[in-house]
């Protein structure tokens, strides 16, 4: 099934341990689409990316999620990931003894075997690491270590962009991928993003600030509150938030009639 | 090896034990039962010598006064030793010189096993000797390493033909009393491997053993004994399987090494018998004695292991350090799935002066298994300036198994440095997710992971053995998370 939308999420209900945290979450994501979500720390912006990505932190308790016409709820974590969902973690894991030549090698070639596609030679291979490297501006001797192991916070983010460098997925979810880096990384990783993405390559960035977005511009930001999106808006909401903090939005959202049947029951 | 690593991750589907199947052939089996008059007539079988007969006769003797060893880690079910055969051979032409000779099951189970007996099929490099339920089945290229004055052949042959080597190394280096399934492998065993290099050689190919256990209700008692004599080299396999029974079978080995002045030997094992099914029900009981001794100056064991079948494993493969400067070596994967127990571990006996020993050990548990390291370093009086390094890693996966170690470190020689580390870590959810995330299944992952943890010592093994040895790996922990 053809549609415009590459992702669709309904009215999505999510809570971890009986408390909801996502709690009636709509967006649509067109290919080639830029999103920006930004909320205040527990609004349930990784949860978002959990649920999208499989992850079983948290449970669906109501809602749909279709991604290119399938239901994405259905499908495993490595088969949402073979199908180009690509997720840059906030807080990327160490994998010890792994080594990334291993750890990179052993996906491209799940995911080209998903594709139909032969293994690549270890040649190839290697000429791809070396190409996509140079594109995020990743240090040489980071992928000849063990999966982010022992990496500095900034080293991780990289070593994400460049997975994603790596894996050219359809959609790109980058979870704070700005946090913890300093000026030069955080353009370095923008730029990556910016280079890797092809035209049809949609993104989703969740980010507390605006800085990240004056680098990656989005089409479209929204406000993720306390399980919702409150507001959405241009890339002129991103700069409002900046200025003006959350507090405006948090008032907006605690006046809302929803709010009755939620919060205060 | 990076390609073949992903051909072996990509081409494991399930996690069924894949050498389960019977062989269908006649074979030669005398009554279930142990008794002097067994002892006699497995001998007899074998026509032995006069000699060996009373060693064996000694053997079973004091085997009838002791008593099964009861401190691993263990929880060994009682064994009726006398509902046990101890002797079953396929029948085939005694003494097959040429593979024609060879009975096409028995060569189509060795095929099917991945161990081709047929050399032009072979490997080069790698020479084999094939040993089915009791007796040696063939030995691989033995003109070839006869030539260098290299003996590789079955035990029983050894005994024949070269009784005057058998008769000075045999039991010295594992005594007939050493220990209860060593005193019972002492009367019993059937067959296993001899091997001989004289001084000054270093052996062009690896020699390997490939244990096979076909028969029912039988046990499988080899029996190994390698000499690499002054200045010599020799680097030697062993690889085992088993049929899928519902039944426990025993096997008790032992194997010795002897070590000359400036010899050096590798010995590297992978141990794949069956280990039972998921509830425990079956699989070997596998009580091994290894033991080496490095008994000239400047001579260097290394034990290599990656331990995933049995359903019990309990074995502790050795170096007695007496030349000075000697060398002992142990690198040890034992992965433990289900309802497996190991006990496993090594002891480093340092006699000799300047002599070093190391030990790596990796466990690896899953399931509901309970997987122990027991290990010893012992540094005797005159050992001036001995050392030892140990490093003990237990790797957890889930929570319902158990992971143990039981290191004893004993110093009477206040110049040695003895030094133990040991980790615990657990394959985290977290990590498994972070790889699905990037496509990759779960039990690629675990393949990822438990490969890399144990790199250390799959790195010891030769090439061909390293890369089943990750398979296997793999394959043992199928179905263990998620
Ligand atoms: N593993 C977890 N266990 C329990 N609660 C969690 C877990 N992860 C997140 N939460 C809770 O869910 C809510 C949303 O968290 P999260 O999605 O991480 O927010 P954000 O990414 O927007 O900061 C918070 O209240 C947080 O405490
Ligand atoms: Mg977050």
């Amino acid at each position: 099934m053809q549609t415009d939308f590459l992702l669709q999420i309904k009215d999505l209900k999510a809570s971890i341990d009986n408390k909801e945290i996502l709690k009636g979450l709509n967006l649509e994501v067109k290919h080639g689409e830029i999103h920006a979500i930004m909320g205040p720390n527990g609004s349930g912006k990784s949860t978002l990316a959990n649920v999208l990505t499989g992850r079983e932190i948290a449970t669906v308790t109501a809602g749909t999620v279709t991604y290119e016409g399938k239901n994405l709820l259905e499908m495993s974590p490595e088969e949402r990931a073979r199908e180009g969902i690509f997720l840059s973690f906030q807080y990327p894991i160490e994998i010890p003894g792994v080594s990334m030549v291993n750890f990179m090698k052993t996906a491209i070639n799940e995911q080209r075997k998903y594709r139909g596609l032969e293994p690549l030679s270890a040649s190839d291979f290697l000429r791809l690491m070396r190409e996509k490297k140079e594109l995020v501006e990743i240090d040489s001797a980071l992928t000849n270590r063990s999966v982010n192991e022992g990496f500095s916070g900034g080293e991780k983010k990289k070593n994400e962009i460049f997975q994603m460098a790596m894996l050219e997925p359809r959609l790109a979810l980058l979870d704070e991928t700005d946090s913890g880096l300093d000026i030069d990384a955080l353009r370095i990783v923008a730029n990556g993003v910016n280079k890797i993405r092809r035209p049809d390559t949609s993104v989703i960035v969740i980010t507390h600030y605006q800085r990240l977005l004056d680098y990656i511009v989005p089409d479209y930001v929204h406000v993720l509150y306390d399980g919702r999106i409150v507001r959405s808006a241009g890339p002129e909401l991103a700069l409002e938030l900046e200025e003006r903090g959350y507090d405006w939005i948090r008032k907006d959202a605690d006046l809302s009639e929803e709010t009755w049947t939620t919060d205060r029951k | 090896m990076e390609n073949n690593q992903d051909k072996l991750l990509g081409e494991v589907t399930s996690g069924e034990y894949k050498y389960g199947f019977v062989t269908d052939i006649e074979t030669d089996v005398i009554p279930k039962g142990l008794s002097e008059d067994v002892v006699r007539l497995i001998s007899a079988k074998k026509e032995e010598p006069e000699w060996l007969l009373e060693f064996r006769l000694k053997a079973f003797r004091r085997w009838q006064t002791m008593k099964m060893p009861e401190w691993a880690h263990l929880n060994i079910p009682e064994i009726d030793y006398q509902d046990i055969i101890y002797y079953a051979a396929p029948k085939q032409k005694k003494g097959p010189d040429s593979l024609s000779d060879v009975d096409p099951e028995l060569l189509k189970t060795f095929d099917k096993l991945g161990i081709p007996l047929e050399e032009q099929k072979r490997l080069t490099g790698v020479a084999v000797d094939a040993v089915m339920d009791s007796v040696s089945v063939k030995t691989t290229f033995r003109e070839t390493l006869a030539e260098m004055g290299i003996i590789f052949c079955s035990f029983s042959e050894a005994v024949k033909e070269h009784p005057t080597l058998v008769q000075k190394y045999l039991a010295s280096v594992v005594p007939y009393s050493d220990n209860f399934f060593a005193a019972l492998n002492s009367a019993v065993f059937s067959d296993g491997s001899f091997c001989y290099i004289p001084k000054g050689v270093r052996c062009p190919m690896e020699l390997s053993t490939y244990f096979r256990i076909n028969a029912s209700n039988t046990g499988q008692f080899e029996r190994t004994l390698l000499i690499a004599d002054e200045e010599s080299y020799v680097s030697y396999l062993e690889g085992c399987t088993a049929p899928m029974r519902d039944e426990n079978q025993l096997h008790a080995a032992v194997v010795e090494i002897v070590a000359e002045r400036g010899a050096e030997v590798k010995y590297s094992t992978v141990q794949n018998w069956y280990p039972g099914d998921k509830e425990g029900k079956g699989g070997i009981f596998n009580f091994v004695t290894k033991r080496g001794i490095c008994k000239g100056d400047d001579s260097r064991i290394s034990w290599t292991q990656v331990e995933t079948g049995s359903a019990i494993t309990w074995k502790y493969p050795s170096c007695i350090l007496r030349g000075n400067n000697s060398v002992g070596e142990f690198y040890s994967v034992a992965v433990t799935n289900n309802r497996q127990q190991a006990d496993t571990g090594t002891k480093m006996i340092h006699i000799g002066s300047n002599t070093k020993s190391t030990i790596v050990s990796k466990g690896i548990s899953a399931g509901f298994s309970q997987n122990s390291y027991r290990g010893l370093v012992k540094v005797l009086g005159k050992a001036e300036g001995a050392r030892n390094f140990s490093q003990c890693d237990s790797l957890l996966l889930g929570d319902r198994c158990g992971a143990h170690t039981f290191p004893y470190i004993e110093v009477d020689n206040p110049s040695a440095i003895v030094e133990h580390e040991a980790t615990t870590s657990r394959i985290g959810e977290d990590q498994i997710f972070y790889c699905n995330q990037r496509g990759i299944s779960t039990e690629d992952a675990i393949g990822l992971i438990v490969n890399g943890y144990a790199r250390e010592v799959i790195n010891k093994l030769p090439m061909e053995f390293a890369v089943e040895a990750q398979k296997l790996l793999q394959i043992s922990l199928e179905g263990s998370v998620g």
